[in-house]
């Protein structure tokens, strides 16, 4: 832990040097530049009168931009790194508002170095590269159906709210000022009015960082956060639109300019929409035909994104709704367009982005406070602007939910107002638009840049610190971290279903009317245009589910066996009971992304303890013993194969002897395997696909084999002893031991084809009924290895057939097995 | 509100009706408009042809109509529940007896494998193949069957839905 600050410290100091060497240049220079990323091509002339060849030279001007830039970025992340390392400081403290301390501190060093604030947030960087990735990243794991089931919770806050808050603020912060808690202060009506627009509005990025770690229910969280989102709309407009009236002046403004800025804001607000929407067609119709570039496939998701928000930007519409909408509306499409490890790919990269930018931000919101150059204090503003807030976002709260509730099916409740309400946290966007603001227009700007960064401090710091004990003490109902099973999901279609028809009889267009008629459009209409054809079949509901629950089975079955110590034991697959009564390991911090039930995580990145538990019966220290034994057959199997030529000499008995233990072991696996078809067949799965001639006669064995063997292998394996002295096969069904013990000690058998022995496996991923039949993947694939590639019926080897021993089905049984395992031994 | 009066009292045992339903006269009086509407022959009875569904029953007279309706009203907590009375129609067990009632189909208390198949097959899409199907069912009798006589009963049925908000997801707001 030390060795970690020492090595901050020391990073620390590389940065300031670099960049005080980098603002030496640039003095000399006089060119006074803070933003990274502006070339040096006003070099120094020192090229010029090079002497002799340089071997190795300095060209910090060249790469001063980039370089700073990913330092910053690798200093930011890697706080957030140290802070992870003390679980205790991050359960009290929000992770926001440990970055920002950072900040400070790190700010305070480099003022302490400068004597000048080199380094902070420009508007410019953040709202063109910080923000739009948590943006997209927030539209594109957006889970729809509570998106728009509460869309008109949402949008009522989002738009009434955020002008009520900006109004409500302007107007108070205006009488406050006329009647004179404030001073003077070189300020108007509209200037005030600007100020209240850009602050009241709830910010995206401090809405994720505080609530991520909250984990309140989805239907509280979907309000807030999505109103973060959508409020975008509203102070986009209201700030275009004030700063406009402030350039006008105020006798300029007449009811014309207010009529224009209201139809502005419907523009605006529905144009970002409709470019966001656009662009996810552009996207859905793109990864139509990415089939054949994988490895760009994803990369497509991100370009188009970002395109959504610069063309919104362009067209001074609203950005974040266009980038949001993009996300929410092609999520559907292209993830079933896309291949399975496209998505994974973009899923995780996005993530990657998303809080690496989260995390760039709040430390140079920390930085940025550290310039005594912007600090303005005026004790009556800041306090007021804070309590105003406060206030009358709990007012607005209220009373829109108050409405809301006639109308909704599930009322809101008072605790969950109450989290709404302090839930409104201001953030970098205001700090943002706030240093958009021009100097010359606006006289007081510095004192409101300091009174939104202390709003913002004490929003993200003191509230998030908080918002957790508040939201035990409040018993707020908080987020299912179980997924549903397959049984709820699929009752809770049903449900749905039913609800449409009794909406339809009763007729009334409701909630789920509309969802239907929704669902048939977009199955008439998107899904042909829009999906892959091969795509589309793949796309029912229910299936998905079914299917990513096999896959996060198959997962944990496979993360169990390593555990275990080696895949083995998964051979004992009649003996490992998986039980689908999960068991979860709540031990869900390192998913910080919001997860509704509707969207299935899929723990491919997970390393906790697997989630279903697989009770392993009696066997289990014996399948330690017998994995010894299996690794040693496992070899054995391989080592079937080339064994040609022992064939060619030996009828004799003792040679056939020498086979048998690997006769046995392929033997027995393949019964077992059989058995297993046949016990699939019982319970009506897959009959195995390519039947021959010989199933008639195999069906009988299995038949008379199958009722003893199954009740029997239920205690067959307590008995290691009977099937030890038989071959020292590890793991062996007594059943069959039993049998082949009455006629002779070691009779040869050979292989059943495989096949007759696999349940077709048909081409799906679908795994069946665990209970049905317990199949691994690999099984066939490793059974068609030991497969030779074709037997007959017919015995044409005299000599077996007379050494064939006495019992008349028995001789028939094993004339036809050692025939097929003879002409398996010839063709290999 | 005369045109209320009169269609109430059209309607007969109409008080009883809304004691054991729960709804309000101005409800009934919409249902009954409803179930006119509905009821195309004048008959006085709903039959499938009505619905344009397929339905267990071979009619539905306008009793049987409202009660079925009233499952579906959204449920009150703040009631203070009289123990004497039967439980009210809307609460979350007859609700869940409700939705029971449609899986299982020859009314043995337990949903068998086929039955949950049948319901399946209705409702997943062509493109799922018949071994999927009952892969899934399998999987979701596992999931659920805790005494493992490979079928649902009630109580397993309610027990694997004791996380799903039945009130909001079997609710239709009008009919508060």
């Amino acid at each position: 832990m030390s060795g970690l600050w020492h090595g901050k410290i020391l990073m620390l100091m590389v940065v300031l040097t670099v960049s005080r060497h980098s603002l030496a240049f640039q003095a000399r220079n006089a060119n006074p530049s803070n933003q990274p990323g502006t070339n040096a091509s006003t070099g120094n002339g020192t090229e010029n009168t090079i002497t002799t060849l340089p071997i190795v030279t300095w060209k910090w001007h060249h790469t001063e931009g980039p370089y700073l830039v990913a330092l910053w970025v690798l200093v930011s992340w890697i706080c957030k790194l140290v802070f992870q390392l003390n679980p205790a400081l991050t359960n009290v403290f929000p992770e926001s508002g440990l970055l920002i301390c950072i900040g400070w501190v790190l700010g305070g060093i480099i003022y302490g170095a400068d004597k000048v604030q080199t380094f902070r947030l420009q508007p410019f960087t953040f709202f063109y590269y910080l923000l739009p990735p948590i943006v997209l990243d927030a539209g594109y794991s957006m889970p729809n159906k509570q998106f728009m089931g509460n869309l008109g919770a949402i949008l009522v806050h989002a738009v009434i709210g955020t002008v009520w808050n900006a109004a409500s603020l302007g107007l108070g912060l205006w009488g406050c000022w006329l009647g004179g808690a404030m001073g003077h202060l070189n300020t108007g009506l509209l200037q005030l009015l600007l100020f209240g627009s850009l602050i009241a509005a709830v910010d995206p990025v401090a809405v994720i960082a505080v609530f991520e770690e909250v984990h309140v229910n989805e239907v509280l969280y979907i309000i807030v956060f999505g109103e973060s989102l959508l409020n975008d709309g509203v102070t986009v407009v209201l700030f275009n639109v004030f700063d406009a009236f402030v350039s006008l002046g105020g006798p300029a403004i007449n009811a014309v300019e207010i009529i224009k800025g209201i139809i502005s804001f419907f523009v605006v607000a529905f144009g970002g929409s409709l470019v966001g929407i656009a662009f996810g067609i552009l996207i859905s119709l793109l990864t139509r035909l990415t089939k054949k570039t994988p490895t760009i496939e994803p990369g497509f998701i991100f370009v188009f994104g970002y395109l959504s928000y610069l063309t919104a930007e362009f067209l001074s519409l609203s950005a974040i709704l266009s980038c949001t909408f993009c996300g929410v509306f092609c999520q559907k499409y292209v993830n079933t367009n896309m291949s399975e490890k496209s998505v994974n790919t973009v899923r995780t990269t996005m993530k990657v982005f998303a809080n690496g930018s989260e995390t760039v931000i709040f430390v140079f919101l920390g930085i940025s406070a550290i310039d005594p150059s912007i600090w303005v204090w005026n004790t009556g503003f800041i306090l007021l602007t804070l309590l105003f807030i406060f206030v009358f976002r709990f007012m607005g709260v209220f009373v829109l939910t108050w409405i809301l509730n006639q109308y909704r099916l599930v009322p809101l409740g008072l605790i969950e107002q109450l989290v709404m309400g302090y839930g409104g946290l201001r953030g970098a966007v205001a700090y943002g638009l706030v240093f958009l603001l021009d100097e010359n227009k606006y006289k007081e700007k510095n004192l409101m840049i300091s009174t939104t960064l202390l709003v913002v401090y004490f929003t993200v710091m003191l509230q998030g610190i908080t918002m957790k004990p508040l939201v035990n003490w409040l018993k707020v109902k908080r987020a299912t971290t179980d997924e549903a099973m397959l049984a709820e999901k699929i009752m809770n279609r049903t449900f749905d279903h039913m609800l449409v028809a009794i909406e339809d009889i009763s007729g009334q267009i409701g909630h789920n009317y509309l969802w239907d008629k929704w669902h048939n459009f977009e199955e008439k209409w998107l899904f042909r245009i829009l999906m892959n054809p091969t795509a589309r079949k793949s796309r029912d509901y229910i299936f998905n589910i079914f299917h990513q629950l096999n896959l996060k089975d198959a997962m944990s079955y496979v993360q169990e066996g390593e555990r275990r110590g080696s895949l083995a034991f998964v051979r004992n697959d009649s003996k490992a009971d998986v039980d689908f009564n999960k068991q979860f390991d709540t031990d869900f911090t390192d998913m910080p992304d919001i997860m509704g039930p509707d969207h299935i995580p899929v723990p491919f990145v997970r390393d906790s303890v697997p989630s279903v538990s697989l009770n392993m019966h009696e066997q289990d220290q014996k399948m330690r013993e017998s994995e010894d034994f299996n690794a040693h057959h496992l070899l054995q199997q391989h080592l079937y194969k080339g064994r040609k030529q022992r064939h060619t000499y030996s009828r004799k008995q003792p040679v056939v002897n020498r086979d048998e233990d690997e006769v046995q072991e392929i033997f027995q696996r393949t019964m077992r395997s059989r058995l297993e078809s046949f016990k699939s067949a019982k319970m009506g799965v897959a009959q195995p696909k390519k039947i021959t001639k010989h199933s008639k006669k195999d069906q009988t064995e299995k038949m008379s084999n199958g009722k003893p063997a199954d009740d029997s292998k239920i205690h067959s394996y307590g008995d290691e002893d009977s099937a030890g002295d038989a071959a020292g096969a590890g793991i062996v069904n007594p059943a069959y031991m039993a049998e082949m013990d009455s006629n002779e000690p070691m009779p040869p058998m050979p292989q059943i084809p495989p096949w007759l022995a696999e349940a077709g496996e048909d081409s799906s991923n679908v795994a069946p009924s665990q209970r049905a039949q317990l199949r691994l993947p690999w099984t066939p694939t490793n059974l068609r290895r030991l497969a030779p590639l074709r037997l007959s019926t017919h015995s044409n080897d005299s000599f077996l057939l007379a050494d064939s021993p006495a019992t008349q089905e028995e001789s028939k049984k094993h004339t036809i097995l050692e025939q097929t395992y003879v002409d398996a031994q010839i063709l290999w | 509100m005369g045109s209320t009066n009169s269609t109430l009292s059209k309607i007969p045992n109409v008080e009883e009706l809304m004691r054991e339903t729960g709804f309000s006269p101005a409800h009934i009086v919409r249902l009954y408009d409803r179930f006119e509407s509905l009821d195309k022959e004048k008959t006085g009875h709903l039959r499938p042809e009505d619905f344009g569904a397929i339905n267990r029953q071979d009619t539905v007279d306008f009793h049987s109509f409202v009660r079925i309706l009233a499952h579906f009203r959204p449920a009150e907590n703040n009631r203070p529940r009289d123990p004497s009375l039967p439980e009210p129609v809307n609460s979350r067990i007859s609700k869940l007896k409700f939705a029971f009632q449609l899986y299982d189909l020859d009314k043995d208390g337990k949903i068998s494998r086929a039955e949950l198949l049948q319901v399946l097959r209705s409702m997943m899409e062509m493109q799922v193949t018949e071994e999927q199907l009952e892969s899934i069912a399998d999987r979701t009798i596992q999931e659920a069957d805790l005494d493992r006589d490979d079928a649902i009963s009630f109580e397993e049925f309610r027990k694997s839905l004791e996380k799903v908000n039945i009130d909001h997801k079997m609710s239709i707001r009008f009919l508060r």
